[in-house]
């Protein structure tokens, strides 16, 4: 390993420890924020947007996506596309029922 | 025969093969965690009502958990550069801490759980519960699978570093790829289950 690749690795391990800062802090306000007398939609809107940052924190520094290969990008845009699909086709399903319940057909 | 593509990167993705092996499986992961989000969200949002997770669920020992979840990810990825940066008693210090972190993961659980069952609420008992248990023991088994693979390569799997240190290191990525998911499914569970 080249001189420049272990510097490369040690500016990475300082990243680390200020992800993780960033982390523990964010777990916090989570914490805080669900205290807050927000109404219910704004509640969850905050809960997971607190929880998108931190995720892609620990995706872009700890598993590395910030600097990957493209392969790894058009399989994780798959998932995505897939994913969406399931978590907002079965409501789809239960959008049907609202206002009464679905004429059969 | 030599299983090919462990060290260098395949022409055609451009990765060694056990990298893009678990990037797949995470994808399945997402996919298996996924169908259980989406049930949560189609039974809270079909329900009359539904409680808020700290009638049931103890906010501070979830948080502790989040923190020593969080902190095992960070002892991951420096095991991990450790072995980068050929520092192989620094990597035994990292791993042996995420192996610990994972078992203090699993007792304050332990504690989580018997607590509930104290007080007679179990998977059973209702909607919530139900989805409380299978999410949160789910995600368990997957910390204790973690554990498993992290320990092995703590003790005997660490062997490899001597004869392959590029491919040890390696495993160690794919290794922390696992448990730095195992950490993003939790990121989401705690506030879902306990916090809203």
């Amino acid at each position: 390993m080249s001189a420049h690749d272990v510097e490369a690795i040690r500016r990475q391990t300082r990243t680390y420890v200020m992800v993780f800062a960033a982390l523990a802090v964010l777990t916090v306000v989570t914490v805080a924020a669900s205290r807050l007398d927000l109404n219910p939609g704004m509640t969850i809107a905050v809960a997971l947007l607190i929880a998108a940052v931190k995720g892609s924190l620990v995706a872009g520094y700890f598993m590395h996506l910030i600097d990957e290969r493209k392969a790894i990008y058009w399989l994780l845009a798959l998932t995505v596309i897939f994913f969406i699909l399931l978590m907002f086709l079965p409501l789809g399903d239960a959008a049907d029922s609202i206002g009464g319940v679905p004429t059969p057909v | 025969m030599q299983i090919p593509y462990t060290v260098e990167a395949r022409p055609d993705t451009g990765l060694y093969n056990a990298k893009l092996g678990i990037w797949l499986f995470l994808a399945s992961e997402v996919m298996l965690f996924g169908a259980l989000f989406s049930s949560y969200v189609l039974l809270r949002t079909g329900a009359e009502s539904w409680p808020r997770g700290s009638e049931y669920l103890n906010i501070p020992l979830a948080t502790l958990n989040t923190m020593i979840l969080i902190a095992s990810s960070v002892t991951m990825v420096m095991s991990w550069a450790s072995l980068k940066l050929g520092d192989f008693r620094k990597y035994k210090l990292y791993m042996g801490l995420t192996v610990l972190a994972g078992f203090g993961f699993l007792i304050v659980k332990y504690f989580e759980y018997t607590a509930k069952f104290a007080h007679h609420y179990y998977p059973s008992t209702n909607t919530f519960l139900g989805i409380y248990f299978t999410l949160t023991g789910l995600h368990g088994l997957h910390v204790i699978g973690g554990m498993i693979v992290n320990g092995y390569f703590w003790g005997p799997g660490s062997k490899l570093w001597r004869r392959d240190p590029e491919r040890f290191a390696n495993r160690i990525e794919v290794a922390g790829l696992y448990w730095h998911f195992v950490d993003l499914v939790w990121i989401f569970l705690f506030p879902t289950l306990y916090l809203l």
